[in-house]
């Protein structure tokens, strides 16, 4: 009952500065529990891939969306809708490759580096990482295979932040045992 | 009307969770061999369904109807699959299987994080959710007054 309770009052929304915050006690915590940056990346990676197969779910049951035809309608939905209804930002969806199978997000502000400055010694981590794994776990789940990306940072330097997909290749539903 | 039974699959054909409420035959197989025969069929009638359609197909299977019963077929874009069978008065029940998948599967299995995604579901929260939920639907409901 008290999951209904919640609900009622406030219905989805939790404080930014909260969740900021919770983020950056789990990446100093990573930091100190590994040893290099990368290994810190990965383990973001893998956070965000588990929490991107749950969420899935509960954006499909949200969104009430059915199935994108191509990567750009794809790539659409994750900017218009996903990342406003999770972080409550749009980011811009530009640099297409030729072939239409890879695009970027343009982040102008990540609300996860609100209150973040990297300190020095830590030039391979990518603070925000997690957000790779969720988009890329999540896809996974409506059956595609992606790479994502962060290849600008603001917390590096850059004016912006840019996060890269590559489309790799659709995966298929799995045949029932007996089939074919 | 009434309500016969309930089935959910993930995307891999592991049957997730099964319901029965007023089945009366009982069938000789076992239920795991049950649950490979319906979504073999589920499978086999969803890509009948899009190669014999001689339009691009928006929703796909959506239902089928015996002499006995009728079958109704949700899909999410991730793959799970809700089963729900009636008899033949009951209409629509898309909204319904969209309804248990939304506010029972995602409340009380995916943002529980003890159940795990691609095994059974023992919550007996989701349980008896889906149970009240079923049976406050006027689909099930009518059944008693007319048993």
């Amino acid at each position: 009952m008290s999951r209904q309770a919640n609900r009622a009052g406030d219905p989805r929304k939790v404080n930014g500065e909260l969740f900021t915050l919770t983020y950056g006690a789990l990446v100093a915590q990573l930091i100190k529990d590994y040893e290099n940056d990368e290994q810190v990346n990965k383990q973001l990676d893998k956070m965000g891939y588990n929490m991107g197969v749950r969420l899935i779910e509960d954006f499909l049951a949200r969104a009430n969306m059915g199935r994108c035809n191509d990567f750009r309608e794809t790539a659409d939905v994750i900017a218009k809708v996903a990342f406003k209804m999770y972080l409550g930002l749009t980011p811009v969806v530009s640099n297409w490759s030729a072939a239409g199978d890879e695009f970027s997000l343009l982040l102008e502000s990540n609300p996860l580096t609100e209150f973040v400055e990297l300190p020095s010694g830590h030039n391979n981590l990518n603070y925000s990482n997690l957000m790779c794994g969720v988009l890329r776990g999540a896809l996974e789940m409506v059956q595609m295979d992606v790479d994502v990306r962060f290849v600008q940072d603001t917390l590096k330097g850059d004016n912006i932040t840019e996060i890269r997909l590559k489309f790799n290749k659709r995966l298929e539903d799995a045949v029932p045992v007996g089939e074919d | 009307m009434t309500i016969f039974t309930f089935y959910l699959f993930d995307r891999n054909g592991t049957c997730l969770y099964y319901a029965e409420w007023n089945r009366k035959k009982q069938l000789t197989m076992s239920k795991d061999e049950e649950f490979k025969l319906m979504y073999g069929m589920l499978f086999s009638i969803k890509s009948f369904a899009s190669r014999l359609s001689p339009t691009d197909m928006k929703e796909g299977f959506l239902n089928f109807t015996t002499s006995k019963y009728k079958l109704h077929f949700f899909e999410t874009p991730s793959g799970l699959k809700l089963i729900l069978n009636t008899d033949l008065s009951v209409g629509n029940m898309k909204d319904v299987l969209q309804q248990i998948f939304s506010s029972i599967y995602v409340e009380y299995v995916v943002k529980n994080p003890l159940c795990k995604l691609d095994q059974p579901i023992t919550s007996e929260l989701f349980k008896y959710k889906l149970d009240e939920y079923v049976k406050s639907l006027s689909a099930f409901q009518t059944s008693k007054t007319a048993s």
